[in-house]
């Protein structure tokens, strides 16, 4: 616990195009501490996917990032509209995107399977009214 | 093949310069970037007729070295700039995405993927 980085971002939910800042600030920084390129990847790509989602789907939120020596654990957490149906938010293709977000690039309903692909763990816990928290593992394998 | 030959096959104009003597192994052609992000390929282009800063973040977080915008489409500063601070080469071609890709695979280039 002691040998932790302990890192915060806030992720501002009306700016699309400043969506994935945190995600490379977190990229870089694992670069920098010498973390091989495969977990640094599987980091990058997960966190930025729901970095997305906090930012077309909740109006922004925060992450905090702990960063081990095996692993890198992050929390992404929002107070926005919560997810109705978790498994059926899961499956690939299904997304409640409007098409202005289509036109940006995402919105193909990906998003939370390429996350479950490149994470060791990923837990949703979500209301309702209230907001989402995504807990993501990622095991540093040497 | 590099970077520099990819500007030359698709007679492409350069926006932004990265390393052009970076090699490029595979590639991937895609308006949605949750497609992109769904293959880690090692080494790649991105062709896209996206224009919007998250092409070049989506670039940045799979290790893309290259990006070609077809169809001639000019990215703004904003996207050039994001490119810059990540030492990702832009490159914009008049070619659409169909041609543009299949000179590219017709050079020797492949997606890395079976399927
Ligand atoms: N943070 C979130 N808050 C509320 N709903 C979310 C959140 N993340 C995902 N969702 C819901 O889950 C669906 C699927 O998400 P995802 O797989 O990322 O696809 P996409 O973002 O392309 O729609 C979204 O369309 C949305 O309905
Ligand atoms: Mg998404």
């Amino acid at each position: 616990m002691s040998n932790a980085i302990h890192l915060h971002y806030e992720v501002s939910g009306d700016d699309f195009t400043r969506a994935g800042e945190a995600s490379g600030a977190v990229k870089k920084r694992l670069k920098s501490l010498g973390y091989n390129s495969d977990a640094i990847r599987r980091v990058a790509i997960a966190m930025y996917e729901a970095e997305i989602n906090m930012v077309i789907h909740a109006n922004g939120g925060f992450c905090d990032v702990d960063i081990y020596p095996d692993k890198v654990e992050i929390l992404l957490a929002d107070n926005g509209p919560g997810i109705a149906d978790v498994d059926k938010a899961m499956q690939e293709g299904y997304s409640t995107a409007p098409d202005n977000v289509r036109n940006l690039g995402f919105g193909a309903g990906m998003g939370l399977p390429n996350i479950k692909k490149y994470t060791d763990e990923m837990r949703i816990e979500t209301t309702l009214g209230v907001g989402t928290k995504l807990y993501l593992t990622v095991i540093v394998r040497e | 093949m590099v970077v520099r030959d990819i500007i030359e096959i698709l007679k492409g104009e350069i926006i932004c310069e990265g390393d052009l003597n970076q090699e490029i192994k595979t590639a991937c052609g895609s308006d949605m970037m949750s497609d992109v992000l769904a293959f880690v390929k090692d080494q790649s282009v991105l062709l896209t007729g996206l224009v919007n800063p998250q092409v070049v973040r989506t670039a940045e977080m799979m290790d893309m070295a290259c990006i070609v915008f077809v169809r001639g489409k000019d990215p703004d500063e904003s996207i050039v700039s994001l490119a810059q601070s990540r030492d990702i080469t832009l490159i914009k071609t008049r070619y659409r995405m169909f041609t543009a890709c299949g000179l590219l695979y017709s050079n020797g280039l492949s997606g890395g993927t079976e399927v």
